[in-house]
């Protein structure tokens, strides 16, 4: 695959900004002027997480047209799949001491370990579960929802529908994901003690790494065949399918491709965070992430990127100086993104139209034109 | 039969709300023919097409591809795949993708998206999407965006793109609309060359035009076939002449 | 106590002195002999006890207030021995004789007087008393009640009293609820011929209450022929009492549907005829809610007079404000994105994060305090069945909403506006129709409406600015599940939702109920992804 200035730039910036914050946090003495304080670490890979969960939704709304208001339901599936690891390896250190169960569970008067818990003690069969748990939900709810033609706004609240479904489900503590409080306390990551400097600089750099390689692989995809006949489905449904396509089928290898990139980046957020709840599934985290990939460019993957870290940058400097103004400037950024800026920062930098991303008026009227044409 | 037909429909029907748009509708297409259907608005023809394409189910009759394909019982994608394109009154092509990447897709070959995960432009699809640029005239733009094409260009593109599939049968619906004198002239011709290697059903308004085509020639009529034969016969019929006059 | 302890001769004695001294003073007093009230100023407790009881079924219009006096310890009596001693009823005014209640003339000084005193047998005396008084009582409600409490008391000591009482009443209702008690009382003593008891044990069958099976499942040791009776009898009521627990989930069902119903209505109006996709249609109806809160402060403020119907002004003026807001937002920001519906729904729901912080920093984030009025509390008893009056009140809201909507879009100028501009946009223009316009009131049309259902929403929910959130996400499946663009369907949907809701919840639990809910939302739309655009909007003919 050949890279392009922009996608060479993306890659520079991820991985050198991640190694340049690495050597000034751990290299650099603590009272220097230059040194970067160990939260500023863990607050960046949070947000190179949040751009791994941008990506995902950048997949299916800017190259797929499936506006998704329940990515985080994929995400924070990763996040469970990774907790239950870090729970099990919490082991008798917990405050109930049981070698096998975890607090929580024991706190609800458990005794057995469920059969869904078996093997999460095994950092490997953790990532399975990261990659198959997320992916295989999207399957099933894309190969329900796609074949039955379900698009637009049904699909979109149908997504979000299923967010706040899992949410209360998870929400339940017999559920036997902790409730309620969820899962936290963790203490180390195969082996390496989660309140160390090295293990949150390691984990933002493994972070920045699979960023980079889930952007290669997004990349890849959306320009390949495959990507030009999503862009198709997505501007002319019933055109593609009087070519012989079936749009459902590349729905749902870009759903569940963007679902499983969704749950590594949950899984990723976790131990850096230290702690999963079930308001990792509430509605309005999806949405928010829609609005980073509209913020930085929708169709674009660097602005996905871009805009994920811009307004989580805002939302960590806002919600600590002027807590009464963040709603109202997320609340304002969709409005006037979707009002004035339709293809993003990406867009109005670039000027030149991308390949993908050209939306607004021309877009509504072949909108209104294929839907002319399906009837 | 000893010569199948290409595309045969009998007693097709299909009502909308207790409307009647395809009324026991019967037509035969020969292998190799150009037909024009002509008829006033609400007459059929879109419906007729739509039956064709699997995109509408008729309640009654029989829809037959060739010599034994029941076209009733497949759904748009497969009937595309059988060679049966369409041409949609308004041109339809994907605006975001260059000309040459519309017509690639609409080239033959395997439409997964397995396939289309790994595919790799070969030597013949470029050969072919040369041919088919030289053919409708948009050679020079092969690397626009198909959005900044005019009109025309668009409707030829989308020709192009139906050639693309390698069809047996092209269903075009109005192709001339909107067109200057001089593209409708170089339309029919495109059609005409067409014509050689595909079977051609032309949804038309302009008379000049299916004139032009020389064509034998189907009018519809609340749903039903009103008179088929040569233009002329067509328009010396008095039943004709009162349906697109008489009222 | 002392006098308890002085034994059975001073007993004896004191009750041979209270029978006697009314006959003695009988002469004298043409209505002493049977002075009810006499017993009450004995010294002795037994002697006490039973002139309560006496004096309750004596159908004297005095016994509720001196009972009631004796009760809270203030009844007096003469302190020296006299005949036909005098009873005082010590009041926050003075006293006033216990036997006609009016006040006297010369205060008696209180070392003449002795407060009469109770001990647990009386009180028990006072009880029964109070019960069978109502018996005897003139108001109709008040007899019921009396017999109620002694049907749930089960006493048979009161088996004459009940008697006694049915042989008076008049009532069949009341008359109906002492025969209740009356076989409660038998099948409690024990005694009385098996047939008698076996009618008892059906009378409380044909009851059919949860106390009158608790009455009968408390029955052990009976003889077999009447055991059987009360198996059957308990299987007939539980039977019974699962049809009432039936009306009332449907109950419960409908009343939740009426509430979709309302948060429903407007977004059937924005969303089903104008296919605009509003998420912050939640908000409007917190809106309303908000708008409420604020008329009930002002009219307390001003006008204290109109405090119970604080609501009539509450519906237009949260009709108002809401539909302005809609008006404004439709102008300022809905109409540059027609036919974008998914750019809508992103921009709406930025709309609904602002307004739910506008709301927050101006009420504050906690709960407000709107009250329900009198003619709003309280319940209704219907056979099994309990309403609150308040969940009547908002199902019969939501029907007139419902219909004055109807009516609206059928015969009013904008209702045939509105479908013109909907079914024929341009052809609605060339006829004069400003379309704009059109646009501007449909949508202020449906938020107004969210805004009355907030008016409704704030006596049963929680006043905040997270209101409109818990109903947004069932609004949109009424909505889905009816058919856009369809009231009746909204209507239908409403309910199914409602009822649904209510019927499983009580097997599975809420939170399993909504999943079950958003997952038959996600399997419905699936199935019938075609069925849902009966109507076509302006997206269709763009």
């Amino acid at each position: 695959m050949r890279l392009d200035g922009g996608a060479i730039a993306t890659l520079a910036c991820l991985l050198g900004g991640a190694a340049l914050l690495a050597i000034f946090n751990l290299a650099i003495a603590a009272g220097s002027a230059l040194h970067v304080p160990s939260f500023v670490v863990s607050i960046v890979g949070k947000y190179l997480c949040y751009a791994i969960l941008a990506l995902a939704v950048d997949l299916v709304w800017g190259y797929a047209g499936i506006l998704t208001l329940g990515h985080a339901a994929f995400f924070a599936l990763g996040g469970y799949a990774m907790g239950m690891y870090l729970m099990r390896e919490i082991g008798a250190r917990g405050v109930y001491a049981n070698p096998t169960l975890p607090d929580f569970m024991v706190f609800i008067g458990w005794n057995k370990l469920p059969w869904y818990w078996y093997g999460s003690e095994h950092f490997l069969f953790a990532l399975i579960l990261v990659v198959l748990v997320p992916g295989i939900l999207a399957f099933v709810f894309g190969w329900f929802a796609f074949r039955s033609r379900v698009s637009g706004v049904y699909l979109s609240i149908i997504t979000q529908a299923l967010t706040y479904a899992l949410m209360l489900a998870f929400f339940r503590n017999d559920m036997g994901f902790g409730g309620n409080n969820g899962m936290t306390d963790f203490k180390d990551i195969i082996g390496f003690p989660l309140d160390k400097e090295t293990t949150s600089v390691g984990l933002m750099l493994a972070t920045a790494v699979i960023l980079s390689l889930a952007y290669l692989l997004a990349r890849a995809t959306t320009r390949s065949r495959f990507g030009k006949v999503l862009i198709a489905v997505r501007d002319a449904e019933p055109r593609t399918r009087f070519l012989g396509y079936r749009p459902e089928s590349y729905k749902l290898v870009v759903w569940t491709l963007s679902a499983v990139i969704a749950g590594i980046g949950g899984a990723l957020y976790v131990p850096q965070v230290g702690i999963i709840n079930p308001s990792e599934f509430a509605p309005a985290n999806s949405i928010e992430a829609v609005i980073w990939v509209a913020v930085g460019g929708r169709g674009t993957l660097s602005g996905a990127i871009l805009g994920a870290v811009l307004v989580n940058l805002g939302k960590t400097w806002l919600t600590s100086a002027l807590p009464d103004v963040w709603l109202f400037a997320i609340g304002g950024l969709f409005i006037l993104v979707t009002l004035f800026l339709p293809r993003g920062l990406i867009g109005l930098f670039s000027g030149r139209g991308s390949t993908t991303a050209e939306r607004g008026r021309q877009s509504a009227a072949s909108e209104a034109v294929m839907r002319e044409a399906a009837e | 039969m000893a010569e199948p037909t290409l595309l045969y429909l009998d007693g097709v029907t299909v009502s909308f709300d207790g409307f009647k748009a395809l009324d026991a509708l019967s037509l035969v297409l020969e292998p190799g023919e150009m037909r024009a259907v002509i008829g006033p608005n609400g007459a059929g023809k879109t419906t007729m097409m739509d039956v064709i394409t699997g995109k509408t189910r008729p309640e009654e009759g029989h829809v037959v591809f060739g010599s034994d394909i029941d076209l009733r019982k497949l759904d748009e994608p497969a009937i595309a795949r059988l060679g049966i394109g369409r041409k949609f009154q308004r041109p339809t092509v994907f605006e975001p993708l260059s000309v040459r990447d519309n017509l690639l897709l609409a080239l033959a070959g395997d439409r997964g998206p397995r396939f289309a995960l790994w595919a790799r432009e070969t030597a013949h699809e470029r050969m072919r999407i040369d041919d088919l640029l030289e053919t409708i005239r948009l050679t020079d733009e092969r690397d626009r965006r198909a959005a900044n094409l005019s009109h025309g260009q668009k409707q030829w593109l989308e020709i192009g793109m139906l050639l693309a599939q390698d069809p047996k049968l092209l269903l075009v619906d109005e192709p001339v609309a909107g067109m200057t004198d001089a593209e409708t002239e170089a339309t029919a011709e495109l059609l005409r060359k067409i014509n050689q290697k595909s079977s051609i059903v032309v949804v038309e308004h302009d008379m000049a035009f299916v004139r032009a085509l020389g064509v034998k020639v189907t009018v519809l009529h609340e749903g039903k076939v009103l008179a088929e034969g040569s233009i002329d016969t067509i328009q010396n019929n008095p039943r004709v002449v009162e349906v697109y006059l008489g009222r | 106590m002392t006098r308890k302890s002085g034994g059975g001769r001073f007993l004896w004695g004191a009750f041979a002195a209270a029978l006697l001294l009314p006959l003695a003073a009988g002469l004298g007093a043409a209505h002493a002999a049977g002075d009810p009230f006499l017993p009450l100023a004995a010294t002795n407790f037994d002697i006490e006890a039973q002139g309560v009881e006496a004096l309750a079924t004596s159908g004297n219009p005095r016994a509720a207030a001196v009972i009631g006096a004796l009760r809270d310890g203030n009844l007096f009596a003469w302190k020296w021995p006299r005949p036909n001693p005098p009873l005082y009823i010590r009041t926050t005014k003075g006293f006033v004789d216990a036997r006609t209640g009016m006040a006297v003339a010369n205060p008696p000084v209180s070392v003449n007087l002795r407060r009469v005193i109770v001990n647990d047998s009386v009180r028990a005396a006072i009880e029964t008393a109070e019960g069978a008084l109502g018996l005897f009582a003139k108001a109709t409600a008040d007899r019921r009640k009396a017999a109620e409490a002694l049907f749930q008391s089960a006493n048979p000591g009161a088996l004459p009293l009940i008697r006694r009482a049915l042989k008076a009443e008049t009532d069949a209702g009341v008359a109906r609820v002492l025969r209740e008690a009356e076989a409660a009382a038998l099948l409690k003593s024990n005694s009385g011929s098996d047939r008698a008891r076996i009618a008892a044990v059906k009378r409380l069958a044909e009851r059919s209450d949860l106390s009158a099976r608790n009455l009968l499942a408390s029955l052990h040791n009976q003889k077999p022929a009447i055991t059987a009776a009360i198996a059957t009898a308990i299987h007939a009521i539980d039977y019974r009492l699962k049809l009432w627990g039936l009306l009332e989930n449907v109950y419960y069902g409908i009343s939740l549907g009426a509430v979709l119903l309302l948060a429903a209505a407007g977004l059937a109006i924005t969303f089903g005829v104008m296919d605009v996709i509003n998420m912050a249609h939640g908000e409007m109806v917190m809106i309303g809610a908000y708008t409420t809160f604020v008329v009930q402060q002002l009219i307390a403020a001003s006008l204290p007079a109109l405090n119970g119907f604080g609501l009539l002004f509450a519906v237009p003026a949260a009709f108002l404000v809401a539909g302005g807001i809609g008006v404004v937002v439709e102008r300022t920001l809905i109409r540059f994105l027609y036919g974008r519906p998914l750019e809508t729904l992103l921009a709406t729901w930025g709309l609904s994060l602002i307004l739910q912080q506008a709301v927050r920093s101006i009420f504050g984030a906690t709960n407000q305090d709107v009250t329900s009025p009198a003619w709003m509390s309280g319940s209704l008893q219907l056979g099994g069945l309990v309403l609150t009056i308040n969940r009547l009140w908002i199902i019969l809201f939501a029907v007139l909403v419902l219909g004055a909507l109807m009516a609206t879009l059928r015969w009013g100028g904008l209702g045939r506006s509105i479908r013109a501009v909907m079914q024929n946009r341009s052809m609605a223009a060339v006829m004069g129709i400003r379309t704009p316009w059109i646009d501007a009131l449909t949508f202020g049309l449906g938020s107004g409406i969210a805004g009355i259902a907030g008016v409704a929403l704030s006596q049963i929910d929680n006043v905040s600015p997270n209101l409109g959130q818990n109903y947004i996400v069932d609004s949109f499946i009424v909505v889905v599940v009816g058919g856009v663009g369809n009231l009746w369907g909204t209507l239908f949907g409403a309910m199914l939702v409602g009822i649904v809701d209510k019927f499983v919840e009580p097997f599975e639990g809420a939170v399993l109920a909504k999943i079950l809910v958003l997952a038959f939302l996600i399997l419905f739309i699936q199935r019938r992804p075609q069925g849902l655009f009966p109507l076509k909007g302006r997206a269709a003919e763009a």
